[in-house]
């Protein structure tokens, strides 16, 4: 496998759409070669040699190259979209639709990714080793085609509207979730390793969705089933199980409703009520505070990126109100 | 002697009301009296006529925080010049101005690699998102008022913010088929508050702040006679939302009218999303529609022309020369938060007034210019002012109604002299940039 590396050298002003990013681009090419593909940074064109600095060469198909991305790339969009073949690696954060209609291959993203990455993905593997924003693995607006095939791994969290009309594949995301999980799903599995703040298969259609910590707000429309064993991790396990969306239609198998199910693992959770009804940790400690102060030094943030830092960074969702007067309190 | 114009259109909200009766003075340059109108729109014809505030040449921001007065020449030449230099400016607005100017906007826009978006960003955009997502099944107003006898107002508030609505259209008048007005409807509010608008209704649910999709959604699953788990939804008992669910299934037709308490609340696209559903289910048992209670008068229109010519209703990206849509990526507020942009033009709208503080710090940080007959915050803040005169009333243009009906805008008095228009303005944008373009 022929191994390319690219390093942003120079930091765009602007954002940088880079979707010449991918193996199947690079496939057969040189370093000068790669170096003249383009990149969009709003309405001029540049190459990709004015931004980064290339060595390797690529393999002879996609399935033989393998890329390297480093340096800050918190600002380029697209990097591996409509990949089929091949790996890549990034070794910090990227911006959105990072991995947006993969079809096959590998992207391992070391840092952070941004807002509709892996959207419309239809196989491959996408892991993320931090957080991810909204949109993930979910349809382009207007499609009724999110994720159908392929895997994506998030260790940390993710935003909200994941899964927004996802019919396939597998989303596992090691920390908490936002709003909207699943929307309008039609088949897949989605595993939530932490808790889901509510609307939790809203519209849903078909499906699993796992959520092994809490369901802030269970949605009025998913009905209690009682326990029943499901594999996960190759393992069985006990799970409570509701059922639904009860407003959306359902399709029928051997005469037989078929719902969209919700997991809850029985021996973790206090009892349904306790599983729905969760009051968080809403404090910051001493240490945490003082994190939070040197972050925000000689700034002036504003309450949701306050917010999102504490709720990303401590997994602690303050009120807004709590946090412009922590603001306050942080100036004086 | 005076003069009096008759069906004139008032150019304030999306109910655009077509009966007004405009007296002017005999030279035909002063509005003397407004008749039909609500409080709003007549202090709109009244105020435009009363030249004292208005600026009528275009000013430029000096180093100082003054204004300069400039001519409209050297005003169209800064505004080319920002555009024709920019990477990737952003064109916001649209909504206060005619069919016929944003589409010479939007030429702009395409030659220049611009966003365009209207203030559908900050109001009814996600409407337009969850109506790709699932379609609509909409009417016109004159269907509501002549057949509707089952009224929703969910998260609107018409007494106040389309104050004709209820009078011309939905709650009182005497239609085809709805000859004994209000007795014969049946009115539905949805609101957290107990606002006017509820005041009058025969059901009001009053829902939790925030929790409008788990009241639709259950309202479906009522509708379809599924069981709802829990004794209250969303701060509403169980029993009344399966005996609103009865009240709309036996309507003979309804209609649902929605606002920007379920647009811009937590859910946005979602909620409208499970409203449209709700009305597709509610047509299996009887006729229902929906309708979005749009706010600018020519909001609609903004969408309507940028369909037309790019495919997308708002929030359109032509910086790499073929129109891409993402709210959440190329929506205004977006794109200045993240500082994506680098020159902002604003025409007809006020982002200074409603956009998020960090945004429109970024709009004082760029270069700017502002098109706008008033002095507004966005005005203030931006590198150069362009005073034009009043769309629907000292120019006449192309305007769309909140049902997407087309009504021709007129004109009443003549616009201080010497004034351009907004058409003119970009008429003469467009001539100076594709000149630059050329070099």
């Amino acid at each position: 496998m022929d191994i390319v590396k690219l390093t942003l050298t120079k930091v765009p002003g602007l954002f940088l759409e880079a979707e010449n990013i991918t193996p199947d681009h690079f496939a057969g090419k040189n370093a000068q070669q790669i170096g003249e593909l383009h990149v969009h940074l709003g309405n001029q064109t540049a190459k990709i040699s004015d931004y980064f600095s290339v060595e390797g060469k690529g393999g002879a198909t996609a399935a033989d190259t393998r890329i390297i991305v480093s340096g800050p790339t918190d600002k380029v969009k697209y990097i591996g979209m409509k990949m089929t073949a091949g790996e890549i690696e990034i070794q910090g954060n990227t911006d959105m639709y990072t991995a947006a209609w993969m079809a096959g291959g590998k992207i391992h993203v070391k840092g952070n990714v941004d807002s509709f990455c892996a959207i419309g993905m239809t196989g491959g593997e996408f892991i993320v080793d931090g957080n991810a924003k909204n949109y993930l693995g979910a349809s382009y607006r207007g499609d009724w085609r999110g994720m159908q095939g392929g895997k994506i791994i998030v260790k940390g969290n993710a935003g909200s509207d994941t899964a927004t009309f996802m019919n396939g594949g597998t989303i596992d995301i090691g920390g908490n979730v936002d709003v909207h999980l699943g929307t309008h799903a039609e088949g897949g599995k989605i595993i939530v390793r932490g808790d889901a703040k509510g609307r939790v298969g809203g519209q849903m259609v078909k499906g699993d969705i796992f959520v092994l910590g809490q369901v802030e707000r269970m949605m009025p429309t998913y009905i209690y089933k009682g326990e029943e064993e499901a594999e996960l991790d190759g393992k069985k396990q006990l799970f409570k199980v509701w059922i639904g969306d009860m407003g959306e239609r359902h399709g029928k198998r051997k005469g037989e409703i078929i719902y969209g199910k919700i997991y809850i693992p029985s021996d973790g959770a206090e009892g349904i009520a306790a599983a729905t009804h969760v009051e968080k940790k809403k404090k910051l400690t001493e240490k945490q505070l003082d994190k939070v102060k040197e972050v925000f030094k000689d700034q002036e943030p504003t309450v949701q990126q306050v917010r999102t830092y504490i709720f990303d960074s401590f997994d602690v969702d303050m009120k807004p109100m709590q946090v412009s007067r922590l603001i306050e309190g942080l100036k004086r | 002697m005076t003069k009096t114009i008759t069906d004139v259109i008032c150019p304030f909200c999306g109910t655009l009301c077509d009966d007004l009766i405009v007296t002017t003075d005999d030279e035909g340059k002063k509005i003397v009296d407004v008749e039909n109108a609500c409080a709003i729109g007549a202090e709109k014809f009244i105020s435009a006529s009363n030249h004292q505030h208005r600026k009528t040449r275009p000013r430029k921001l000096q180093e100082d925080g003054s204004f300069k007065e400039i001519t409209y020449d050297e005003a169209v030449e800064y505004t080319a010049q920002m555009l024709v230099n920019a990477k990737k400016p952003s064109m916001y607005g649209w909504s206060s101005t005619s069919c016929e100017a944003q589409s010479v906007g939007h030429e702009i826009a395409e030659l220049c690699g611009a966003l365009v978006d209207n203030t559908a960003a900050v109001c009814h955009g996600t409407t337009l998102v969850a109506v790709q997502n699932v379609g609509i099944p909409s009417c016109t107003l004159g269907e509501v008022k002549n057949r509707a006898d089952r009224i929703i107002f969910w998260g609107c508030n018409p007494a106040h913010a389309h104050p004709r609505h209820m009078s011309r259209y939905s709650i009182f008048p005497r239609g085809y088929f709805t000859g004994k007005g209000q007795k014969q409807r049946k009115i539905i509010v949805v609101d957290p508050r107990p606002t006017d608008t509820a005041g009058i209704a025969d059901v009001h649910l009053q829902v939790e702040q925030g929790y409008d999709y788990e009241l639709l959604q259950a309202l479906r699953a009522a509708v379809r006679g599924q069981e709802i788990s829990g004794d209250i939804v969303a701060g509403v008992p169980k029993e009344k939302v399966y005996e609103a669910a009865e009240m709309l299934k036996s309507g003979r037709f309804g209609v649902i009218f929605f606002g920007m308490g379920v647009t811009q609340s937590l859910g946005k696209d979602h909620n409208i999303d499970a409203a449209i559903m709700l009305t597709s289910d509610l047509n299996n048992y009887t006729k229902f529609s929906i309708i979005a209670m749009r706010g600018h008068y020519n909001v609609t229109g903004s969408g309507q022309v940028l369909g037309w010519q790019f495919g997308f209703p708002y929030s359109v990206d032509l910086s790499r020369g073929f129109a891409r849509y993402n709210p959440g990526e190329t929506g205004t507020i977006e794109v200045l938060k993240r500082k994506e942009i680098d020159a902002m033009f604003v025409l007809g709208s006020d982002p200074g007034a409603h956009f998020p503080m960090q945004c429109v710090k970024e709009i004082s940080r760029l270069p700017s210019v502002a098109v706008d007959p008033h002095i507004t915050p966005t005005t203030e803040i931006c590198k150069v002012h362009v005073p034009v005169a009043f769309v629907g009333v000292e120019v006449g243009g192309n305007c769309y109604r909140m049902d997407n009906v087309p009504i021709e805008a007129r004109k009443v008095v003549e616009p201080p002299e010497g004034m351009m228009t907004d058409t003119e303005f970009l008429k003469a944008v467009l001539k100076r940039v594709k000149e630059l373009r050329a070099d």
